[in-house]
């Protein structure tokens, strides 16, 4: 492998992890706000729902 | 509730989930946009400037090896901060805190140990050597697993979060280690060239790709952490939920008052 093969593949091999990770925050963050909304839907909420803390 | 109570007077007042969801979701896309301008700018330069005159291209790889290093390891200290956060005032954010940052941390950590091999190659002429610094970095991204798999381990975040707030402080003497590692030891790895008390021995010319990318990453983490951290919370509440749930369905009118401490999620626990 010449230099720029390296380069290339150390650049992509970070695209994908920090990719990976942000795939994982947004997908993650859009799991458990379905769910929220599916179980307020239900009528289940927090106690402390409405009163500030 | 009103729009007065959301306002942070104090900082402890982060320390509230809702306040903390609230502000967040005013901050996070401004610090998303000021991440993608350093990176923008970042990568520009990371590629526009000249090649080294011993390490030709490869010189290039150093503009994610070495702010990836330095992330894993100031992830770990945010992570050690929230250990004392929930050993001592035992702040349910600091729980939170310092579960989302293990995963973050173990991919900034992952990328330093690939991009530096990657590098090691074509200049040492090998992938690996098994020196102070490249041992030490390995033993701090097996420290995250550990601490990944510790808090998948655990169903209760509460005791989750007290047994790793004693593992991550005790795993932070690794952080100096691998800070001076290229001092105390005769390593492989050149030692720090850019932090130092004689101030960077490395040419403008690199400095300024390094100094910028270095930012850019610095920023990446605080805003995926702030997202982790928002989704763990949501998660939390959303265990919360559930349990009531149940518990109503099982008692027919017995009510959330039936909580138990230990239950409880941890921004619902008695304090």
């Amino acid at each position: 492998m010449n230099h720029a093969a390296y380069v290339a593949a150390a650049y992509a091999a970070a695209l994908a992890t920090v990719a990976g990770l942000i795939l994982w925050v947004w997908l993650d963050g859009r799991a458990r706000r379905r769910e929220l909304a599916t179980l307020e839907a239900s009528g289940i909420r927090r106690r402390s729902a409405g009163e500030a803390r | 509730m009103s729009e007065q109570s959301l306002a942070i007077r104090k900082f402890s007042d982060l320390a509230n989930p809702t306040r903390f969801l609230a502000l967040s979701a005013a901050v996070w896309p401004w610090m998303a946009a000021v991440t993608a301008l350093f990176f923008a700018v970042g990568l520009y330069l990371c590629f526009s400037t000249v090649g080294d005159y011993q390490q030709g291209e490869t010189v290039r790889i150093m503009y994610i090896h070495v702010p990836a290093a330095w992330l894993s390891m100031m992830c770990y200290s945010v992570m050690a901060l929230s250990a004392l956060g929930t050993l001592v005032w035992r702040h349910p954010l600091a729980d939170v805190s310092a579960k989302t940052a293990a995963p973050i941390g173990a991919c900034f950590t992952f990328i330093a140990l690939i991009t530096g091999s990657l590098w090691g190659k074509p200049m040492w002429g090998t992938w690996w050597v098994w020196d102070a610094r490249l041992t030490s970095v390995f033993v701090l991204f097996l420290m995250y697993l550990g601490l990944i798999a510790l808090n998948r381990a655990v169903d209760d975040p509460t005791r989750a979060a007290k047994v790793g707030a004693i593992l991550i402080l005790v795993g932070f003497v690794n952080i100096p280690i691998i800070k001076f590692s290229v001092e105390w030891w005769n390593t492989l790895h050149q030692p720090a060239s850019v932090i130092r008390l004689d101030g960077p021995t490395i040419d403008p010319e690199f400095l300024r790709p390094l100094v910028v990318m270095a930012i850019a990453f610095t920023l990446l983490f605080f805003t995926l952490h702030i997202l982790a951290m928002r989704n763990e919370i949501l998660r939390r509440r959303v265990a919360t939920l559930r349990r009531l749930a149940a518990r109503s369905a099982g008692h027919g009118s017995g009510g959330p008052g039936l909580a138990g401490p230990g239950l409880a999620a941890p921004e619902e626990a008695p304090r």
